[in-house]
């Protein structure tokens, strides 16, 4: 358990917060034309990395907005946070 | 050849203090090269080594662990064994370790301490009792043992359980099935290390893999913290850090890895004699030999890799266990620790080859691999052998991701992921 400091309420308890997995999986532009393979990768495949890693969270028992954060999943620290729509502040 | 353990052994060694017994395994160095080689020294991978070993006649195996033979989620899960399964192709998986499971101590000449307690999962509402009797009557159609019981008949089977109808989750009913229950999984490590050792598998412990070599689509060998070793054939099994090593390899699965609580209270008389699980409050509770209560928590809803939990998530299991158990309401919990669960869309394992030849996953096991552990070594080492899948893991593929014909365990495996 961690704090989580919301872009929108401030700091709140990880657990008010629901995780929402890998963050910049971009939607397919053009859905009919993927291959098998290609919904694949889209939907199940996942780089679940050991160390610093991007994630979409919702505050779900607060603001219920998404947003994005950059954590290393190895201690969980939390390197950064930013709003849906805004570019990483980190590499 | 090693001495048998008996009562005779036993006996000899008594009489020097038990300061004689020989080593179970021994500790050796990493060979230049291997016929396969198994990464990952939990139950599952050293269970492997001992089927290829037995079964297939490859001997030059080499297990490699990070860590110490059993350290990660094999000495960290709730022992529960069982294979109530829903779905016909987990159904013929899981009941197929539970098989090997109740000859294993005598094959391993290493006592396991299986004890067939039988396992109740309970039903909380109007759907969980729908769910459980459709399962009760999928399992017996698999030929597993599996009864319906009703609240009078739950009471009767483990009397301490609250069955009044006015708690929050009342117990409308429950599955029993008598073949399942627990067994000692240190011992199961250490019984499969053991065995595979007598075999002439090498298992080299305090040894990180740190890349995979490749060759266009075929692997050439390990890249360890104690050298190079070269192999055809590599195995992972490394749960909740199949990722990790899938990576190395360039592969993505389709996995997230979860950290999974257990607890455990001070030891006390026996006071339960059964495994009770409950999906819909998520708490589960058996006791062990020493007398603790084994107290299995839910996962954590983010990936993590750091062996800790939330403390929220143990609080709920908790307050389920109070409701459900008012007797434990003044037992004080001695240790809780959390494990790295690897867990797959569909709930499901994946036991497969993949797309680089000679690289082969058993992974995503997710928050119930230890009750396979026999059944999945077996399968693995079938899988590795003769690059192919058995009729039995074939379902648990990694193709199943692109044609969609997942096996979708997630409501149905009794308990929640």
């Amino acid at each position: 358990m961690f704090l989580i400091n919301c872009p929108f309420c401030g700091e709140r308890e990880q657990s008010e917060f629901k995780a929402g997995g890998e963050a910049h999986i971009i939607r397919p532009k053009q859905p009919t034309e993927l291959s098998d393979d290609e919904w694949a990768e889209y939907l199940f495949m996942r780089k679940n990395i050991k160390g610093v890693q991007f994630e979409r969270w919702n505050h779900v028992h607060g603001c219920r907005k998404w947003f994005n954060m950059i954590r290393d999943t190895s201690n969980d620290q939390i390197k950064a946070i930013y709003k849906m729509g805004e570019k990483p502040p980190v590499k | 050849m090693k001495n048998k353990y008996s009562i005779f052994s036993l006996i000899k060694n008594a009489f020097s203090y038990h300061e004689n017994w020989e080593k179970a395994w021994k500790d050796p160095e990493p060979k230049k090269e291997y016929d396969a080689v198994i990464v990952g020294g939990g139950g599952h991978g050293l269970a492997t080594a001992y089927y290829l070993a037995k079964k297939h006649n490859i001997k030059n195996i080499a297990v490699v662990e990070k860590g110490w033979i059993g350290g990660g989620n094999t000495g960290r899960n709730t022992t529960i064994i069982r294979s109530n399964y829903l779905w016909d192709a987990s159904a013929g998986l899981y009941d197929h370790a539970l098989k090997i499971w109740e000859g294993l101590s005598q094959e391993l000449n290493y006592n396991i301490m299986f004890s067939q307690r039988g396992v109740m999962n309970l039903a909380h509402n109007l759907q969980d009792v729908r769910d459980l009797k459709r399962r009760t009557h999928a399992n017996r159609l698999n030929g597993i043992d599996a009864v319906y019981l009703n609240t009078e008949e739950v009471k009767k089977f483990c009397p301490i359980i609250n069955t009044s109808q006015e708690i929050r989750y009342p117990v409308l009913g429950g599955t029993l099935q008598r073949r399942a229950g627990t067994a000692r999984h240190d011992a199961v490590a250490w019984g499969y290390a053991r065995g595979a050792d007598e075999m002439g598998v090498d298992i080299i412990q305090n040894c990180e893999v740190k890349g995979i070599k490749r060759n266009g689509d075929t692997v050439e060998g390990i890249e360890t913290t104690k050298g190079f070793i070269k192999t055809k054939k590599i195995g992972v099994v490394a749960a909740g850090h199949s990722s990790v090593i899938a990576n190395m390899a360039g592969l993505k699965l389709p996995l997230e890895s979860k950290p999974l609580q257990a607890l455990v209270s001070e030891p006390v008389k026996p006071i339960i004699d059964t495994v009770v699980m409950s999906n819909a409050v998520h708490a589960y509770v058996s006791q062990s030999d020493k007398g603790e209560l084994v107290i299995g928590a839910g996962t954590d809803d983010y990936v993590s890799y750091s062996q800790k939990g939330s403390h929220d998530i143990v609080e709920g299991t908790l307050n389920a266990i109070l409701e459900l158990y008012p007797i434990f309401s003044r037992m004080r919990m001695l240790r809780q620790w959390g494990g790295i669960v690897d867990i797959c869309p569909d709930a499901s394992p994946i036991v497969s080859k993949t797309s680089i030849k000679g690289l082969y996953f058993n992974c995503g096991w997710g928050t119930g691999g230890f009750k396979a552990t026999p059944g999945s070594g077996d399968l693995f080492a079938h899988t590795i052998a003769n690059d192919e899948p058995h009729k039995l893991n074939a379902a648990f593929n990694i193709n199943r991701f692109v044609s969609g014909d997942l096996v979708d365990e997630h409501g149905a495996a009794a308990v929640a992921h």
